[in-house]
């Protein structure tokens, strides 16, 4: 391995410090409220989500598509114990205030909703880890589908209010100060991601891509296959546990019905953009993929004239037809994404290291 | 009892019907390229599309068969344009691009339609009611298998008898050696897609005039348990695929009609895992030792 600098950790600690001072200047100076801030938001909430399929299909290469059923469990398990007592019997309102009597601190509840989903990923993954590729990949996208029914059943109505709203559960206005609610998801996505980054560059990292790279020559190595392809997808399946609660506070409302196969490839789809097995790679793809579908792109949806002329094909709708385009694009002709395999501080030191490239 | 459960029976057989058109599309695609199409139900979706938006132009004679020969093209220039120029690239690829045609399927039909739900057009005498003792149902419902049947064993005699049947047969076997033979496998996936495409655009007449409702995401759902119908069947085998259809239209209606619709598309699922996990070749599938 390459030498340790010292510069390296405080160059880094630099430049993150002044990522979270940019964003809480964009708060402070366009409010909460602004399109900037929106994007800001969803956006590292989304960062954070892509990174934990990025660890399971990009580093792995377990090509899963459960994320929307983890991100669901997250997400419930977040609101249902942290919607404040005082205000149950309004949010149950067919359920008689429901049957969970606890109220958490919000940071705990967090907590909790990865370990929920992680529990929910390790019964699952049992059964379906044998599988391969694409059974894996509509095995999964199968679970996801049964929990989503499973939540919005009348009979655990008392617990998930069944097909009805949650809400009035704290959010990220509701807990940070005035003009500081971006940070939130910034440091929260910031720690998961950070300590993604840790596990990817740890031993079991390494285990991870040999399994991606070449199941038998790793498992002739020593690698225990089924434990650390368990282990990827308890992992994976927390952090996406906690994305799902986050993306419940940037709502302020949770739906079961949100959750539908189609999150799962819109964020499949940011994973491929960013870079299969690019970390970075995913938190920027994020945040333009979140930039282009809420902000940017918004001019193709409105019906524009120049004097009396109509430009035509605006209107309702085009923005997404644009954007799917131009994921089709990236997905034929740049199948490396934004960065590849590499991450983005790797792209300063040497264009590209031998050893790398070698993987088809 | 049995009137009870007849009209949820009839219903069952009926959708089960619909779900095998659409499965064999997945079937046939699988057995050759060895690829999920996800577009699949999209495809199915812009049948019911195509069907409305022509319905409303030219009288029914023209527009079924224009129907027929849209989503053909559509089927066609999906496989040209999302998954050929990928051929020689990782499975994984394809399938990203798969879900990526999907997605951009469904925000053009979004765009197009307006994100509204269109109402399908009534078709004469398939929308009829018929009483059937005690439980009465559109005359679709009784088409449907006896259409479905006639479709497929269509379907079997073109692969078994016919030189484009052998060559599909030939490339599902072994790509390489069968380019090697002379056969032209690109013609070859095309006419997969094509007759793919024609038999969901069947099958999307026939269910849309049960649900008289289309909307740009509706075919997913059916998508799906089509293609859980085809593993379940033993992905390749066309019998396979139908037969799995129908089970699975069948046991989902007679789960809702126990009461747990929320359960009906949970358990299409529990029974693809299931079926993974015990039998992975499906009912009738060919032994392949890469799926598990």
């Amino acid at each position: 391995m390459k030498k340790q600098s010292v510069a390296k950790p405080i160059v880094s600690a630099l430049v993150v410090a002044l990522i979270f001072v940019l964003a809480w200047l964009a708060e402070k100076t366009n409010g909460s409220s602004s399109m900037l801030v929106t994007v800001l938001k969803k956006g590292a909430v989304y960062a954070l989500i892509a990174v934990s399929m990025n660890l399971l299909n990009g580093f792995t290469g377990l090509f899963s598509l459960g994320q929307a059923g983890f991100m669901l469990v997250g997400a419930y398990t977040y609101a249902i114990f942290t919607i404040p007592l005082a205000k149950r019997v309004a949010v149950y309102q067919y359920y008689a205030g429901g049957c969970v009597g606890v109220e958490l601190n919000f940071v705990v509840a967090l907590i909790l909703a990865g370990v929920v989903a992680a529990l929910f990923a390790a019964l699952i993954g049992f059964p379906v880890l044998r599988l391969k590729s694409d059974y894996l990949a509509i095995a999964t996208l199968g679970f996801a589908e049964i929990i989503r029914a499973i939540v919005q059943w009348d009979s655990l109505g008392p617990v998930t209010n069944g097909s009805n709203l949650l809400k009035t559960y704290p959010t990220f206005n509701s807990i940070m100060p005035k003009d500081m609610s971006v940070l939130f998801p910034f440091i929260v996505a910031g720690v998961c991601i950070a300590l993604i980054l840790l596990l990817i560059n740890s031993t079991y990292g390494r285990a991870f891509k040999a399994i991606r790279d070449d199941e038998i020559a790793a498992e002739a190595m020593g690698v225990n296959l089924f434990h650390h392809k368990q282990m990827a997808f308890v992992i994976s399946s927390f952090f996406a546990g906690v994305g799902g609660a986050l993306l419940a506070m940037y709502q302020g409302s949770l739906q079961a019905n949100a959750f539908k196969s189609s999150m799962t490839y819109e964020i499949l789809l940011i994973v491929v953009i960013g870079g299969m097995g690019s970390v970075s790679g995913s938190v920027i793809a994020s945040f333009l993929f979140i930039a282009c579908s809420e902000w940017w792109l918004r001019f193709l949806d409105n019906t524009t004239f120049i004097g009396d002329f109509q430009i035509p094909l605006l209107g309702s709708g085009f923005r997404m037809v644009v954007f799917s385009v131009v994921i089709m694009v990236v997905v034929l002709f740049f199948r490396r994404g934004l960065m590849g395999d590499r991450e983005l501080w790797e792209l300063r030191c040497a264009p590209r290291r031998a050893n790398k490239g070698v993987k088809a | 009892m049995f009137d009870k459960i007849l009209p949820y029976l009839l219903a069952g057989v009926s959708v089960g019907g619909q779900y095998a058109l659409i499965a064999v599309g997945y079937t046939m695609v699988y057995g050759i390229l060895r690829l999920i199409n996800f577009a699949h139900g999209d495809i199915f979706t812009a049948a019911g599309f195509f069907m409305v938006y022509l319905v409303a132009a030219m009288p029914l004679a023209v527009s079924v068969p224009l129907v027929i020969i849209l989503t053909v093209a559509l089927g066609f220039t999906v496989e040209r344009v999302a998954y050929k120029p990928l051929r020689s690239a990782p499975r994984m690829s394809i399938m990203i691009s798969a879900i990526g045609a999907s997605y951009l399927l469904q925000n053009l039909m979004w765009y197009v339609t307006g994100g509204l739900a269109k109402q399908y057009p009534v078709l004469p005498w398939l929308s009829d009611t018929v009483s059937l003792g005690a439980a009465s149902t559109k005359v679709v419902t009784l088409v449907t298998p006896v259409l479905t049947v006639a479709l497929v064993i269509g379907l079997v005699m073109l692969i078994k008898r016919t030189k484009i049947g052998m060559a599909m047969r030939a490339v599902s076997r072994d790509f390489e050696t069968s380019q090697l033979m002379g056969i032209k496998i690109n013609s070859v996936i095309s006419m997969t897609f094509i007759i793919g495409s024609a038999l969901a655009a069947v099958g999307s007449m026939l269910y849309f005039t049960n649900y008289s409702t289309v909307t740009p995401t509706v075919g997913a759902m059916p998508g799906l348990k089509a293609f859980v119908a085809a593993v379940f069947g033993g992905i390749g085998s066309i019998p396979g695929a139908v037969i799995g259809a129908f089970i699975i239209g069948i046991c989902e209606n007679l789960i809702k009609g126990a009461g747990y619709t929320a359960f009906s598309d949970a358990f299409t699922f529990a029974l693809l895992i299931a079926i993974l996990l015990f039998k992975p070749n499906g009912l009738f599938g060919e032994k392949l030792s890469e799926k598990v």
